[in-house]
């Protein structure tokens, strides 16, 4: 610590009065205790309440473990395709001046202002099977709406701008020079992509991947309106626990509730994890 | 490697590998590509919305729009939205200071424990609500005690708003907090202000930015917020239904211009907070 912060230091504790700084921290524990914590408590409460045995049974229900089932596949069919798209979309937003480039960088952040359930409405109204585009796909045996597809599009659509924000920044700082060397010792572009600059986004990568298939794994409002709800076939986990919740099986609600929760809490450490590690910066969901 | 030493190109072709003879046909391609994705993806459905609203004409699209139902849920939106942005301004300002200017034991947890509404579906935040304060919840018999309604009213939807929308405003700020650093408040403070003063004088106008940028994702995630206000209304009676609880509604009594039409103008609003956030960034952009 250097002389100057040491004074720093002494001037703090010598001129702010401590009141203010301990009623604001306990202003700040306070309320994220009341908003956050307590109803996590009770939810981690009621799961565990009946027991493992009810526990595991109410998650092997085959309704609630085919709706899990589903709610994973979706969500990696997805988390590749965003991954592969928004990665593409970095580089290309990064590397190359083009009409309209601007626009498509501000546009990226729509799903992010877009309420979910207006995606899933917009999804509808183009893919619907009353709709052209969705009679014509569905002529052609492409069936989007209640189907799987139309739930994989919604997650795409919600969780288009995770990749491509965590990536961006990243490549572009990535010191040009390197590239060029390798330009100049004649390997192609692919060949620098894979060389040079994918070692030093793949952390971004994933931490965007690992974003994606969370925000996925809790996606409610497009998919309620897109998937139909098909018990079995196009219920996923969140739809199945509003089901629980609406029929009054609140035990069969909070089982699913806590796997799912300790899914996303596992991933969230890893993106941290994978923060912290690298230092990529963050990106506000 | 000695692949790469083997295509080593003789010097006199060195010039054209410049960078700006590299983006050919593949930059186009890859441009091109990537162009198509996104139209597909975003501009698609927007064009949708906006034929599907209009697809019975003008005249409907505004018959639904200025109906009892569509204004009350409209109202009540707006005021939802607005209430949870200010509460979670106002603590998050104080949970961002907390975060980048306090050290104490335990500050990492808080930090972590900042992002969970971001890890929890809305459904299942809605649901703890319900375990709180529904008729088996924790407090069941304290509110039935006090005559107070919570959940399946619009103090739970109110709560479970203010869940969703929690993390914005302190995750704009933190970072742009200890990016600004405390000589500045050091100064205000040994000049004899108060925390009050300092905050008002130096933080606030340091920070105004990231904050409205955070205020405004805080808003845009309030107003849209469907899952958990489902769940915590129970969906009773129309004067609990938020504009996102009317589309709900409207697709399910098959009245597909009433539900077209409201999210035509929740997707407006939200092309605007859109544009206002590239406003801020802008402004950011110029200042930090």
């Amino acid at each position: 610590m250097s002389a100057s912060a040491i004074h720093l230091k002494a001037l703090q504790s010598a001129t702010v009065c401590p009141w203010g700084k301990w009623s604001l921290r306990a202003i700040a524990v306070l309320y994220l205790s009341l908003i956050l914590l307590l109803p996590l408590a009770a939810m981690l409460q009621h799961g565990f309440s009946n027991g493992l045995a009810a526990f595991l049974n109410d998650v092997t229900n085959p309704l609630a473990w085919g709706a899990l089932k589903l709610t994973l596949t979706a969500a990696i069919a997805m988390t590749v395709i965003n991954t592969l798209m928004g990665t593409l979309t970095a580089y290309v937003l990064v590397r190359y001046e083009f009409f309209g480039r601007r626009l498509l960088n501000s546009i990226i952040d729509l799903p992010f202002a877009i309420p979910t359930l207006v995606a899933g409405v917009m999804l509808v109204v183009l893919y619907g099977p009353q709709r052209t585009l969705g009679a014509w796909l569905e002529a052609h045996g492409v069936q989007v709406i209640f189907a799987t597809p139309g739930i994989v599009m919604a997650l795409l659509f919600v969780t288009y701008p995770f990749v491509i924000r965590t990536v961006q920044p990243v490549l572009m700082e990535i010191d040009r020079t390197e590239e060029e060397a390798a330009w100049t010792l004649g390997a192609s572009e692919w060949k620098t992509f894979l060389h040079i600059i994918l070692p030093a986004i793949r952390p971004a990568m994933m931490t965007g991947a690992l974003l994606c298939f969370a925000r996925a794994l809790g996606e409610f409002g497009s998919i309620v309106i897109v998937a139909g709800n098909i018990p079995g076939r196009t219920l996923t986990a969140p739809v199945y626990i509003f089901g629980q919740i609406e029929s009054q099986n609140q035990h069969g609600a909070s089982a699913v509730s806590l796997l799912l929760l300790v899914l996303s809490f596992a991933l969230m450490f890893a993106v941290d994890w994978l923060q912290r590690r690298k230092g990529v910066t963050h990106v506000a969901a | 490697m000695s692949q790469l030493e083997t295509t080593i190109p003789a010097a006199t072709d060195f010039m054209p590998h410049s960078r700006s003879a590299r983006p050919g046909k593949l930059a186009w391609l890859l441009i091109a590509v990537v162009v198509l994705y996104a139209a597909f993806l975003l501009g698609g459905p927007l064009v949708a919305v906006i034929g599907g609203a209009f697809a019975s004409g003008a005249g409907a699209l505004w018959r639904e729009l200025t109906s009892a139902a569509a204004l009350n849920a409209l109202w009540l939106t707006l005021l939802m939205a607005v209430a949870a942005t200010v509460i979670n301004t106002l603590f998050g300002l104080c949970i961002a200071w907390v975060l980048a200017r306090d050290k104490f034991k335990g500050k990492s947890f808080i930090n972590s424990i900042v992002d969970l509404p971001f890890a929890v579906s809305p459904v299942i935040a809605g649901f703890m609500l319900i375990l709180l304060f529904g008729r088996n919840g924790w407090f069941a018999s304290w509110l039935e005690a006090a005559n107070l309604k919570i959940v399946f009213a619009l103090p739970g939807m109110l709560l479970a708003t203010i869940f969703v929308s929690l993390p914005f405003v302190v995750r704009e700020i933190v970072p742009v907090l200890i990016h600004l650093g405390e000589e500045q408040e050091h100064a205000a403070y040994t000049l004899g202000a108060s925390y009050w003063q300092t905050f008002w004088h130096i933080t606030l106008p340091n920070i105004q930015w990231g904050l409205l940028y955070g205020v405004t994702l805080t808003f845009a995630r309030a107003l849209g917020e469907f899952g958990a206000v489902l769940v915590v209304s129970g969906s009773v009676s129309r004067l609990t239904e938020t504009a996102t609880l009317f589309i709900f509604r409207s697709l399910d009594d098959r009245n597909e211009v009433g539900a077209n039409a409201m999210a035509l103008v929740l997707a407006l609003i939200s092309f605007s907070i859109l544009l206002a956030m590239e406003y801020y960034k802008k402004h950011t952009r110029r200042i930090g």
